[in-house]
């Protein structure tokens, strides 16, 4: 199976993960900071910033889109509990 | 004849400034306020009726039930036809809950409400008003409207209380509609805080429940409200803060700011270790872990039996923690009850970033370590090192696990654990 390395920038750790799998579930397992509350993209909490590698997480919803409108966004903010790791990249806790 | 004053207030408005009116309602008989905080004379719901050449503002509503009164007292003072302009400085029932009435009742005034207000107006209004979409407009920190001679100006000043609150400012006058920022639970049908009761052991508690969670918030709102000229502060609950009302500004800043760092100046990381030990194994643990953790400079270890303390002053000390230990023996499949009362406790404090760890000797199925684990990932805290259980007492060589336990906690409270890439298989 392909593997992608994240790497956490707040607790520099990088882990080495299936392709396909939700930030979020890495995030908790390595105890970065990225908090969640919902873990369905709709309460914002899980917002992450994607410090590289934006093209290598799978595209936001729509529905991701709005969330991350409606919490007034950065660019390359994602919803951790949503973005899948496709390819390698470095993220942070918005 | 002795005339008795009505605890529900005066039937009409209460002019607050020139052209500004007090339109909110009393709820003396309120013991109980979201579950959570208790009160002795009840509460209000404060909102504000602001008179502009262009028209009127209505900043926020009141709870259902006392729609009434808010109704009468907004028709004391103004005609539904004048209204331009509703705000709602957060959308928690408690403000909204005359809303749809109002917006009924003044259909071309619009709605102002913050960015983050969006999903949670739709959640709210929904079981009425499916067939009706509202018109409203999402504002952020320096929008104005205004209303003629009259500007209100938007503070974003989100989690406080809600994720979707701001506070509105009416600049000509200096006064600040603040949403729940600087309210209190505090029923006096006289209104003002130069005439009310002494009602800072409730401002206090009410910061200490609502505002405490969310303190770097509150940090981020001050920078937003002191620079502002201030005559009255006008919060949704509780007295109106028109005698120096700067003061209470003073005091948020006092509340959310002082630290045991700014106190004694020392830069170290702390861990708190908390344990229960019956027979002396988790406490034993306890020990060499503290042994362990302290070898690494910079770190200041602390035990407290959970035996010999109140959950009060350990929250506190949680709450000035960077790391927190917890030690329990597994009693008929579970964690200790006093564990679990205090990881129950700690709505109050903001946990985010701090560390967790668990241990504890047990006899032969040992749960109590992975549940403390579980509600602390679930408290938003990292768990970084696994944690540890030792079955009844502990030998030499455990102990010498337990050492090495607090040392890596330790590293992974200095960081030294960093740079490492783990397969996520690792994880477990
Ligand atoms: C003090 C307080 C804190 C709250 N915190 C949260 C929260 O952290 N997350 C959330 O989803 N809702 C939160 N809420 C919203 C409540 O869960 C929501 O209002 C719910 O509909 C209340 O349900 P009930 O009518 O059964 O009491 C909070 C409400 C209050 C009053
Ligand atoms: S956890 Fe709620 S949006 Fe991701
Ligand atoms: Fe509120
Ligand atoms: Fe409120």
């Amino acid at each position: 199976m392909a593997k992608a390395k994240v790497t956490f920038e707040d607790i520099n750790q990088t882990v080495n993960v299936p392709a396909g799998t939700r930030l979020i579930e890495i995030s908790e397992k390595v105890g970065a900071g990225i908090i969640y509350g919902c873990r369905e993209g709709d309460c914002g909490t899980c917002m992450t910033h994607v410090v590289t590698g934006w093209n290598n997480l799978t595209e936001p919803s729509v529905l991701e889109e709005k969330v991350l409108r409606e919490n007034m966004a950065n660019r390359h903010d994602r919803l951790a509990c949503q973005a899948q790791v496709l390819g390698d990249c470095t993220v942070k806790p918005a | 004849m002795v005339e008795v004053t009505s605890r529900t207030g005066p039937a009409g408005a209460v002019e607050i400034a020139p052209g500004v009116h007090w339109i909110g309602a009393l709820d003396p008989a309120l013991r109980t306020f979201d579950i959570i905080l208790r009160t002795a004379n009840g509460t209000t719901y404060n909102s504000f009726l602001v008179r502009g050449e262009s028209g009127v503002a209505v900043v926020d509503t009141v709870k259902l039930e006392f729609a009434e009164d808010f109704f009468r007292r907004l028709e004391s003072v103004a005609d539904y036809s004048e209204i331009r302009v509703i705000v709602l400085n957060h959308l928690e029932p408690d403000h909204s809950g005359a809303l749809p009435e109002l917006m009924r009742r003044a259909p071309q005034a619009r709605l102002y409400i913050s960015t983050r207000a969006t999903s949670m107006l739709k959640a709210l209004l929904k079981p009425k008003e499916a067939d009706r979409s509202f018109e409203y407009e999402t504002v952020g920190t320096n929008d104005e409207v205004s209303l003629g001679n009259r500007t209100l100006r938007f503070l974003h000043t989100p989690f406080l209380h809600w994720p979707d609150t701001q506070c509105t400012y009416l600049v000509e006058d200096g006064i600040l509609f603040s949403g729940d920022i600087f309210g209190c639970h505090y029923c006096d049908n006289r209104l003002f805080n130069d005439r009310v009761g002494d009602f800072r052991f409730s401002f206090d508690y009410y910061y200490g429940h609502i505002m405490r969670p969310f303190k770097a918030h509150v940090v981020e709102a001050l920078k937003l409200i002191e620079p502002l000229r201030l005559t009255i502060v006008a919060p949704t609950h509780g007295p109106i803060l028109r005698d120096r009302p700067r003061r209470y500004v003073t005091h948020y800043r006092e509340l959310s700011t002082s630290s045991l760092t700014e106190r004694i100046g020392n830069e170290d990381r702390s861990l708190v270790v908390f344990y229960m030990s019956a027979y002396g194994s988790t406490a034993r643990m306890a020990d060499a872990i503290r042994a362990g953790a302290e070898e690494t400079a910079g770190i200041r270890v602390s035990l407290y039996d959970l035996e010999g303390g109140e959950t009060g002053p350990f929250v506190d000390l949680i709450e000035e923690a960077d790391a927190l230990a917890f030690g329990s023996p597994t009693i008929n499949g579970d964690a200790v009850k006093p564990v679990w009362d205090l990881l129950s406790s700690l709505a109050v404090v903001n946990l985010k970033g701090k560390l967790g760890a668990a241990f504890g000797s047990y006899g032969w199925s040992g749960e109590a370590v992975r549940m403390i684990e579980d509600r602390m990932r679930g408290l938003k805290m990292r768990v970084p090192v696994p944690g540890l259980r030792l079955k009844l007492i502990p030998t030499d060589d455990e102990l010498v696990e337990c050492c090495d336990f607090g040392r890596k906690l330790a590293a992974a409270l200095v960081g030294g654990e960093q740079g490492r890439v783990i397969d996520f298989s690792e994880l477990g």
